[in-house]
This record gives structure tokens, sequence and C-alpha cells, in this order.
């Protein structure tokens, strides 16, 4: 067991790193509903998948294949950008036709939090049973099925000794940071930014200083979409294929980063994402893929006992007592 | 027995129902002796996320039986079907409809496995006779089911022989076997993984997960051992990934998985730059050519002339399983009891192998059957037992 | 109370034709429930008798051709709308009593149905023996989630019992010596009490009745475990219900209303919490027992994460804290998917979109506990309200304050 930890020690932490990046990014998402709504966006995983969808039409329309160097970068650039467009509108689409009509009246979490899951089941649905069918002409039973479009050479950038790393890897790693760092500076210094934060600390307060919580609440939603898309287009590159459910498990463990880190707080799904992606990876090492999962939740377990609102705490909104 | 009875009891009585009701139906049924038609059941996942590999299943079936009934016997058969979208519970349900009301004389299936063991108590207990064309997890042999068949070889037949053509046929020193931990994947990967160290070769294992789609846990592990041959228990669409993660990260070893990879998606999953080359054996026999003899030449022919397509995965032993039932009733068996007794001696030239069941209602034939990848298709190569691979 | 009284008529004025329709529902709930409340003893009594007969009228074949034509009526009433229900008022115990969020239920439901596996399969015990056992076990393991997790608050929470579900599922996939991903097959029925049978003639017949044998446990006649289902279900009403009106059931609602309060009121919320997770996992754990019994196999992926949000999302729909409601909840969330499979590939599809469009309806439940029910017009429910729910400049919140 050691053994295998230990000369697999290079080589898993740079997939921790690659895919923590995609989890923290997805986990941006349900960080900053959650802050603004105290809500769990079951419906994110599926904005996820949507932005994946586009990734695939758009290698397709384009008819890109061996992309490799400099000019991958500029294909993610791309396909970030239309994953982010698609579901950062999905996502407002979402939340004005699932969520909103219970916000207004005065419905309880639990209440948005069947709608989320409801809306899930339904996207996911929809997916498998009537767009993939009609999408890629198979036969409807065949929906369910991963669809590819392969587009992307793989090249070492550089290798010190076991620690290989390779393009994709680098540019997920590299663009979920910039995405980061963007978007914290967003919040903390542009004026919608202060709005959110102002609406997440305290929604009454905020709208009796003339704060528009309709336009704050859309404004979370396309941003956290957005990000889901970029993540989503970063994924495709990685694996360049996709299916109806793929943002299932993708969505239960960014959520589960989004805790890690500290719910609410952007910084938090950074370091929440990261840690969790070098968990399962370093815990494959050590006891086997299959535990993967088992080891992840139990070290949230174990940080949540010790520090009960996450490594970083909650910090876009107040602490709560 | 006692047990037995009192199903019996209920089914004569549901009988009596459902004659009532065809009798309004208009349709003259003649009395309760009568024996001018019969219904088989047909039961699989035709709608569901695995409905590709059963739907050659159902086809196949339909074929034979349409086939028989366009010969006016004197007591033709009426085709049920029964999609348990592969989910347990609801082919547990289905099928005590179609012991109730559809008094079914035997059923084709459950094509899955996980469906099989719960359905198998329940046709037991009603005394109907089943032969599944797919349902391959060794242990729904050792219930002490009687009125329980299949026309396939078992995983436990599969992975010996696949073992055993890894190690001589390949003469692999070091083999790798990842499984998905599926119902099918895990006991697969582990007779492969017995079989390949009784072979003499040295082994190391891990698992990836069905949901996920980032194996690079696996792949590294599977790096660091550099084996001469990969096996993959499971499905093609995790295969095809795990193969293309593989190539990607510079794994050269060999690619093998079995019949739950049998399919264009491994290809297309993995690319077929990444793909070619990679073995999958099954105890099937496709051979949509018809190369492998006459009476397969004939079924493909026919089949294709039918559903537009070529024969597919499983087709030609559904066609055997439809055929044993076809046999019974040929040889004036309508009842449940009687078809039963007479599958426990059949013994014919079917289209995929000589049908012929053991004790236990397994095949008697252990035949594996290797094909390789090669562009998107999957040609035959030839029987594990004597084939080598280059 | 008042306040919704007052509150309602006003923002009636501008809803919309479909919101009507449940209001009237609504309206006509209330007045039942109204009714209902002046009842004497003897009125309740047979009016609940009533109901019990009339579960055990449920699997006749008449009933079966209208509510599910498409399967086995009598299987789909034991699992999955029996076992639906039973769970549901497992659930509702944490949920609705309690407030807390429980997204990984059906790790208690694993655990009743491993016991029945593993003591009924590999070590021969009797079915009745079992039952407690599985009981006391799925009690024991909810203490064992609870213990170290119960300090924290909502959502919190709710991963916690999350990845504790995928734990549990996880770990019976890894562990060969209880099958794998395999699971466990060959589970022996309950031993038969007795092997009378219903008397054929002809009133038994009109009724479906004739040769059942009610306490003889087979593969293919699934009334006798409806039966035992049944009386399993009121047994778990009857002891939710007890509990609901006892000093546990009043620092429950404490505890869901406001913690911090409670806590300060002197309840030991941390105990009581613990106790709900007992409860309710030992009612998940006794639907695991039957289960395991009836199906004769189960395998890991019987339990995943999806029933646990089906499940509260059966409790959520019905009226979370309303036992009736959380029942009728369950009910419909087993039997739509059954009834409608003349859709088939849709169904699933369909069913997600009416719980977003129920939800938009009738966020508080079809059946909802009145005092939460109350709680919601004033504009928190008793799990907490989203945030950001103050109505912006025009919206109906501040109206009705306008108009009052």
């Amino acid at each position: 067991m050691l053994d295998n930890f230990l000369n697999q020690f290079w080589p898993s932490t740079v997939d921790g790193l690659a895919l923590g990046s995609i989890y923290a990014l997805i986990a941006l998402g349900y960080t900053m509903v959650y802050g603004v709504l105290r809500l769990i966006n079951f419906a994110h995983s599926e904005i996820f998948m949507i932005g994946t969808f586009t990734s695939l039409a758009v290698v397709g329309a384009f008819g890109f294949s061996e992309i490799g160097g400099i000019a991958l970068v500029g294909v993610v650039l791309l396909l970030a950008l239309a994953g982010g467009l698609a579901s950062g509108a999905s996502a407002v689409a979402l939340e004005y036709l699932a969520y909103r009509p219970l916000r207004k009246r005065g419905a309880g979490r639990l209440a948005a939090l069947i709608s989320a899951i409801g809306a899930s089941l339904f996207l996911q649905q929809l997916f498998a049973r009537v767009l993939i069918p009609w999408w890629f002409d198979v036969p409807q039973e065949k929906g369910a099925l991963p669809v590819q479009g392969h587009f992307v050479v793989r090249e070492d950038v550089f290798a010190i000794g076991d620690f290989v790393v390779r393009n994709d890897k680098l540019i997920i790693f590299l663009a979920a940071i910039l995405m980061m760092v963007a978007l914290d500076q967003f919040v903390t210094r542009t004026k919608l930014g202060r709005g959110i934060r102002a609406t997440a600390q305290d929604p009454e307060t905020s709208v009796l200083m003339g704060v528009n919580i309709d336009r704050i609440v859309t404004a979370t939603f396309a941003i956290g979409g957005a990000m889901a898309g970029a993540a989503a287009a970063l994924y495709f590159m990685r694996f360049e294929e996709t299916n109806y459910f793929v943002g299932f498990l993708l969505g239960i463990k960014a959520f589960t980063a989004a805790v890690l880190g500290g719910i609410g707080n952007l910084r938090g799904a950074l370091v929440g994402g990261l840690t969790l992606g070098l968990i399962e990876m370093y815990g494959s090492a050590f006891f086997g893929s299959e535990w993967k999962d088992v080891v992840a939740f139990s070290v949230l377990v174990l940080v949540l006992m010790f520090r009960p609102t996450g490594i970083l705490g909650e910090s876009l909104q107040q602490a709560r007592v | 027995m006692k047990l037995g009875t009192s199903a019996l009891r209920l089914i004569a009585m549901a009988g009596v129902a459902s004659l009532a009701l065809t009798a309004c139906g208009g349709e003259d049924s003649g009395g309760g002796g009568d024996v001018s038609e019969v219904s088989i059941g047909v039961m699989g996942d035709f709608t569901g996320e695995n409905s590709g590999i059963v739907l050659p299943i159902k086809n196949a079936v339909q074929l034979a039986i349409d086939n028989y009934n366009a010969t006016s016997p004197e007591t033709k058969i009426v085709l049920k079907e029964y999609d348990s979208q592969a989910k347990p519970e609801q082919a547990t349900a289905l099928a005590k409809k179609a012991i109730k009301e559809d008094k079914i004389v035997g059923l084709v299936g459950p094509a899955f496995s996980g469906e099989s063991a719960q359905v198998g108590p329940v046709l037991e207990e009603a005394g109907i006779p089943s032969v599944s064309a797919s349902a391959t997890n060794a242990a729904l042999a050792e219930n002490g089911w009687k009125y329980w068949h299949r026309v396939i070889a078992d995983d436990d037949v599969q992975g010996a022989g696949l073992g055993a053509f890894i190690t001589t046929g390949l003469a692999a020193k070091k083999v790798f076997v990842v499984d998905d931990k599926s119902t099918y994947g895990q006991p697969l990967g582990a007779t492969v993984k017995a079989s390949s160290e009784s072979g003499g070769a040295s082994t190391q294992t891990d698992s990836i997960d069905i949901k996920a789609s980032d194996y690079s846990s696996t792949v590294n592990k599977v790096k660091a051992f550099a084996p001469d041959a990969i096996f993959f228990a499971g499905y093609y669409a995790q295969g095809g990934k795990l193969l293309k993660q593989l190539r990607e990260a510079g794994v050269t070893g060999k690619f093998l998985s079995a019949d739950g990879s049998l399919d264009p998606g491994l290809a297309k999953g993995a690319g077929t730059k990444n793909a070619d080359g990679a073995l999958i054996g099954c105890p099937c026999l496709i051979d949509p050519e018809g190369t492998a003899g006459d009476a397969s030449k004939t079924f493909a022919e026919a089949y294709k002339a039918k559903f537009n397509a070529s024969t597919a995965i499983y087709s030609a032993e559904a066609y055997d399983a439809a055929t044993v039932f076809i046999n019974a009733i040929k040889a004036g068996k309508v009842t449940p009891e009687d078809i039963n007794t007479w599958i426990a001696t059949a013994d014919f030239a079917g289209v995929s192998k000589q049908i012929k069941f053991q004790e236990n209602g397994e095949i008697a034939a252990d035949d594996v059957y290797i094909y390789k990848v090669t562009g998107e298709t999957l040609p035959l190569l030839g029987n594990a037992k004597t084939v080598k691979d280059e | 109370m008042s306040t919704l009284e007052k509150a309602k008529p006003a923002v009636k004025g501008k809803q919309q034709p479909l919101r009507k329709v449940t209001d009237l529902f609504g309206d006509a709930s209330d007045r039942a429930r109204d009714w209902w409340g002046v009842q004497t003893g003897v009125v309740r009594w047979s009016v609940y008798l009533a109901l019990i007969v009339a579960a055990l009228f449920l699997p006749h074949a008449g009933i079966g051709s209208f509510m599910s034509p498409h399967s086995d009526w009598q299987s789909i009433l034991f699992y999955p709308i029996g076992g639906y229900i039973l769970l549901a008022i497992g659930l509702n115990v944490v949920v609705g009593q309690a407030g807390l969020l429980d997204l990984g239920y059906v790790a208690f439901f694993a655990v009743g149905g491993y016991t029945m596996a593993v003591l009924g399969k590999i070590w021969g015990w009797n079915f009745w023996e079992i039952i407690a056992v599985g009981i006391v076990l799925a009690a024991l393991s909810g203490i064992l989630l609870g213990a170290p997790t119960l300090r924290l608050r909502g959502d919190y929470l709710a991963i916690v019992t999350l990845g504790f579900g995928e734990i549990i599922r996880i770990s019976a996939t890894n562990t060969d010596s209880i099958g794998g991903p395999n699971g466990i097959a060959g589970i022996p029925h309950p031993p038969n009490v007795t092997d009378w049978a219903v008397p054929a003639n002809g009133l038994t017949e009109a009724l479906d009745l004739d040769g059942l044998k009610p306490f003889t446990y087979g593969a293919l006649d699934t009334r006798p475990y409806y039966y035992l289902l049944v009386g399993a279900i009121v047994l778990t009403i009857v002891l939710a219900k007890r509990l609901e009106h006892s000093r546990v059931g009043r620092a429950w609602a404490a505890i869901r209303e406001d913690e911090d309060a409670a806590e300060l009121m002197g309840v030991p919320t941390f105990k009581f919490k613990l106790a709900s997770f007992a409860i309710g996992a030992a009612f998940g754990g006794l639907a695991g027992v039957l289960y395991g019994s009836q199906a004769t196999s189960i395998i890991p992926e019987d339990f995943p994460f999806i029933l646990s949000a089906t499940i509260l999302a059966a409790v959520v729909l019905g009226g979370s804290g309303n036992i009736p409601g959380v029942m009728l909840g369950a009910f419909l969330i087993a039997w739509i998917p059954e009834r409608v499979r003349g859709v088939e590939e849709y169904r699933v599809m369909v069913f997600g979109a009416a719980l977003v469009i129920m939800m938009a309806l009738r966020p508080e439940g079809i059946l909802p506990s009145r005092q939460r029910k109350a709680e919601l017009a004033e504009g928190s429910g008793g799990m907490g309200a989203m945030g950001a729910e103050v109505g912006g400049p025009g919206g109906s919140d501040v109206e009705i304050e306008v108009k009052k």
C-alpha cells in the first residue's frame, strides 16, 4: 500500500490537481447560490452537463481535430466562452422557472431543494430521451450512451523525474486559478459584487439599502452557471466525451468540495476542490480506487468535526453562530 | 412441494380468469384443454440504457417464433414481451403478471443476471421453465433451480478461457486486471485474475467507478506495473474511456476485455487509433457473414432480411433459446411441467452451439470466442482454445 | 393562525387560475381537518379501522387493473408503494419533526436489508428474530452516524449524511464476504405462521381473496408480505403519533423552530436530535428487513443516493411533518412512475417536471402540517427559509403588508 502510494505520488499529485480544479470551478456555482439563497442547487450538475454538450457541439461545428500546442489554448478559450454562455443562460432560466416562483411565495428551503431535484431529473431525462437521440440521430434507447468528439493531441509540457505535466492538465489547472482570481476580484471590487456580498450577508438590510434582490440572484446564477460552463469546456478537453449523467457524480463531489472548503466562501471552493482532488488520488493510490469515495467522505466528516464550517469557514456571508 | 401446489392452484385460477377474458374478447378458445395456442415470454431491457444489447435478443426470438408459426403448426406460439429495463423489482412484477395473467409456458430471459437472480425464485415457485440467452453470472446456477436454464457459458467459463488465452495464446507474464465493481465485472475479473495466476503470470488489480470519467488513479497504477496484458472486466462505455486514458498515458500492453465490451462503442469511445488490436472474448458467437457453418449462415441471412440489420451480440443464442421452446412444443409438450422435462433431455444442433443442458441448467458447451477490434468493427478471430494473436 | 386567515384573501386577488385550484383543494382539506378535530374517539377509531380494512382489500385485481395496467399490482403495492410509505414515515421523524436534513436515509434501509440477508442466509436465523435485530442495528447505525455529526448545522449535516449513505453502499460493494457487488441471493422467506387458506366462496371470490394464504410466505404471491407491511406501517404510525404528542415530540418541534432558543430553554438538543436519528433509522431498518426477505436477493445498487432523494421528495411533496400527507406523497411518488408506464421513456422526465410544478404550486406540500403551513405564511418555514426571501419592491410580501 505504502509502496503504491510512494511510487505513484507525483502522477497522483498532477492528476489530483487537474481533477480538483474542475471540482473547484463547479463548486463555485454551488457556493455562490448557497451564499445568496441558502439553497443546495442540485440542478447545478445539469448546468455543467449542458456545458459539456455545448463544447461537443462547438468541436463538431468547427470540425476541430488533432489540436495541440498553443492552438489548444485558443480552442479551449472558445469552448469555455461558448460553454459559459450556454450554461450561464441555462442557470438563469432555471432560477426563473424553478426557484423564483418558490421564492416569491416565501417557500421553505426544503421545498426549493425538492424543486431542484425535480429540475435535475427533468434536465437529465430531457437530454437522454429527447435531445441526444434527436441531435445524434440515434434510436431513443441509445440516448444514454456516451458521445465523443476527439480533437486533442496530448503532449508532455515538461517532466522532472516522475513529475510529468501534460498539456491538457496544465491548461486545466492554470485556467481554474485564473478564473478564481478574476472572480474573486469581481466580487470584492465591482458594484454588482458588493451587491452579491451584501445580499449574502443580510438580505433584508440590503433591500432597505436599495439592492435589487432579483437582479442579484440572476447575476449569481449567471456567474455560477458560466463558471460551470467553463469547467465543462476544460472537462471536455480532458476526456473528450460526455453523457446525460456526466454531472451527477461531479456535482456531488463539487458540493462536497464546497462544504469542505467552507460553503459560501469563494476561496474555500478553490481550496476545497483542490484538496478533494488530491485526497481522492492519494486515497486511490493507497487503498485502491474502489475506496476513493469512502476516503473522500471520511475526510470530509473528520474536517467538519474539527472545523464545523469547513477549512476556510463561511465568509461570503457572515459566519453563523 | 407444498408451495408448488399452492402456486399451481393460483395459476390455474388465473388461467381460468384469463380464459374467461379471452372468451369475452370473442376469441374461440374452446375450453380448458385447448392447446391451439401457447404463450412464450421474452424479458429484458428493451427501452433502458442497455437495450442496445437486448434488442437483438428480442428480434431473434421474434424471428424464430414467426418462422415457426408460418409453418401453420398444430399449436401456435404467441410471443409476449416484458420490458424490465434491467431493473430487478420491475422484472419480478412483470414475471408475476406473465405467470398469473398471460399464463406463459416458458420464458426467454431475463436478459441480465441481476434481474435473473430475483425472477428465478418466482419462476421456480410457479414452475415455469426459463432459458436465458445472455445472463452469464456464474452464481445463478448455484441456486438449485429446476426450471432455470441458459444457452450461454457462464462468466467462470469465460474468465477461465480468457485467462488461459492470456497466458498461453498471448504468453503474457504480467497481467493487470481492472474491474468495474458491477455484478458482472467483479466476479469476471476475479476469475480472470485467478486463471492468469494459475497460468504462471503475476497480477495486480484495481477498480473503476462506472459513473466517473476520470480513471487516472487506475491508469497510474497500470503504468507503474507495466503489464504485458490489461484485462478489463466491464462494459464498453467505460472500457472505451479506460482504454483511451491508458493509451494517452503511454501504456502499451495488450488490451483485452469480455462480452460486456463486445461492441463498436468500445472503439468509438477510445478512438480507433487507441482501440485497434484490442481483443474481446465472448462465449457467444457473432457471425454476420455466416462463416461458422450452414446453420449460422441461414440464420444470419434470415435475420438480415427481416430486420434489415446484421446479427448482433446474443442474437444467435436467443434464437437457440427460442428454438428450445419451439422444439418442445413441436414434440407435443404444451404445459410448463412437460416442457421443462423435455428441456432436460434436449440435445440438438443450434445455431451457436450444440444445445444440451447440464443438471443445473447450464449449457454443456464451454467455447469462448475471441474478436479483434479493427477500426470500428469486431471480426471473429477464432476459438480461444486454439487461436493466437498474430 | 390568525395571520394566515387575514393574509389569504389579499393574496388570492392576483393569483393565477391553477393556484386557485390548489387553494380550493387546501380549503377543502382545511375543512376536513376542522371536522376531524372535533370528532370523538369513537368516530376516529372507526375511521382508523375502516382505513385498515380498506388497505387489506387493496390488492384486489379489479383495483389493480386500473391502478397498474402495465405490471403486477400486488408486487407494486408491496414495493415501491408500501415500502416508500414506511420509509417516508421514518424519514418524516427526522426531517418533518426534528427538522434535520438527511440525504442519506437509504443507508438505514440498506442496514436492514443486509441484516436480513446476512443473518437469514449465512447464519440461518429466523425472520422474526432478525426483524428485531435489524431494527436495533439500524438504530445503532443512526446513533453511530449522529454522534459525531449532529453538532453540525443544516446543510453541513445534509452533505455528511449523503456521504454516509455512499460510504455504506460503496463499502458493501467492496466487501466480498457479503457478496461484493453481487450482494446476497437466496434470502429465506419468513417461516409460515399457518397454512390456513381463505375458503373459496362467492364472497371471497368477489373480493379476489379465494385461495389466499395470508400467512404463507412465498415468491409468487406478494399479498402475505403486503399484509405484514400494512401491519408494520400501522405500528409505526401509532408510534410516530405517540411520539409527536409526547415530550420528545415537543422537544423536536422546538429544535426545528429554533435550535438555539430550544437549547437556551433547557432542551438537551443533542440528545433529542440523536433520538430522532435513531428512531427514523429504526423505521428504515424495519423496511429494509421486510424488503430483503421479500426480494430474496439484494445488491448494493438497490440502495443508491437517488432513493434517499426520492423518499425526501415524498416527505416534502406530501407535507413534511404531517403523517397522512407524507403517506400520500410516498404513494404518489411510488405509484405515478408505475402508472405512466404507457409513456415509458418519458416517465422520469414527467416525474421531474411534476416535482417542480407541484413545489411551485404548493410549496408547503399537498397535505401540510397546519402548524408548518402557518409558519410558512409568516415567511419562515421550520427548516429555515431561503435567503433573499424578502420580496423586492413590488414583491407580493410587501403588497400584503400595505393592504393590511
